[in-house]
């Protein structure tokens, strides 16, 4: 019960982060991508400020056992750097280039109900289920 | 267009104390697309439900923005068919890839996982060339 409770605050903040950010413009994610031409360093901002608090926090909290209300720690076991990884990155970079939205700024962004918006989302949501079934073929 | 480096600090903040809260008290990472996508393809489960809750936070967080401070400013970049192949392109990599810009840029850089860093340098370099060719083709 506890644990849900965390995960509506902390998708609150993360939803007020990018609002704030103005990281739900794809305009703004465009001019960040857009080195050669007018850019707009705002998403490093964004990023780095970010890692400033979560590169020291990840730190020592994951020496703990486990955490404070949850039974353990789910991170990620797979170590190994394989095709997959590069070859799905490097879609969602097309794909994140193409638009300027990527999943967070682009669920956050339904709260406006824009059409462009739950079109994008819907786009993306099928293109979740094909990955997920792609990662069972391959 | 003109850099907004304060809303970006405080933007950048809000999103790593959100991060650390998941992390510090449910063991989770703050990984959006993973979380999305398990919520639409697991079953409906009680434990599954912090994956709804954390989404409707994010656009909850939207709403109260919106409430307090007027509408959001969205300038969108492609035309509708483009946003369909890139909504695919986005969700079908991220799954493919094992993560977007939350879980690879934020909280698999922050562990020092050797793949985030890898995904977040392959991401980022091929939507950059990405937005290099849409200028010079004109589109």
């Amino acid at each position: 019960m506890k644990t849900n409770l965390i995960a509506l605050i902390a998708g609150i903040l993360f939803g007020l982060g990018l609002v704030i950010s103005d990281m739900v413009n794809p305009l703004r994610v465009i001019h960040f991508l857009d080195i050669g031409g007018d850019w707009d360093p705002t998403l490093l901002f964004v990023m780095m400020s970010a890692l400033a608090f979560t590169t020291p926090a990840f730190h020592y909290l994951l020496k703990r056992d486990c955490p404070v209300i949850g039974e353990k720690f789910y991170l990620p076991e797979n170590k190994r750097i394989e095709k997959k990884l590069i070859i799905g990155a490097g879609l969602f970079g097309l794909g994140w280039g193409l638009a300027g939205f990527c999943p967070g700024p682009a669920i956050t962004a339904l709260a406006t109900f824009s059409p462009d918006v739950l079109l994008f989302v819907a786009a993306m949501l099928t293109g979740f289920i094909i990955g997920k079934y792609l990662n069972i073929k391959i | 267009m003109e850099a907004d480096y304060i809303n970006g600090i405080i933007g950048g903040s809000l999103i790593g104390l959100s991060a650390i809260l998941l992390l510090l008290f449910n063991g989770r990472i703050a990984g959006i697309s993973g979380i999305a996508a398990t919520l639409l393809t697991s079953r409906p489960d009680k434990h599954e439900v912090w994956r709804l809750l954390f989404i409707l936070g994010l656009i909850g967080g939207a709403m109260l923005y919106m409430f307090f401070f007027g509408p959001l400013n969205l300038e969108m970049q492609a035309s509708r068919p483009m946003l369909v192949v890139a909504g695919l392109l986005v969700g079908i990599g991220t799954q493919v890839g094992s993560g977007c810009t939350s879980g690879h840029g934020v909280c698999g850089i922050a562990r020092g996982s050797l793949r985030s860093i890898l995904a977040t340098i392959v991401f980022m370099g091929v939507a950059i060339v990405t937005v290099y060719t849409k200028r010079r083709l004109g589109l």
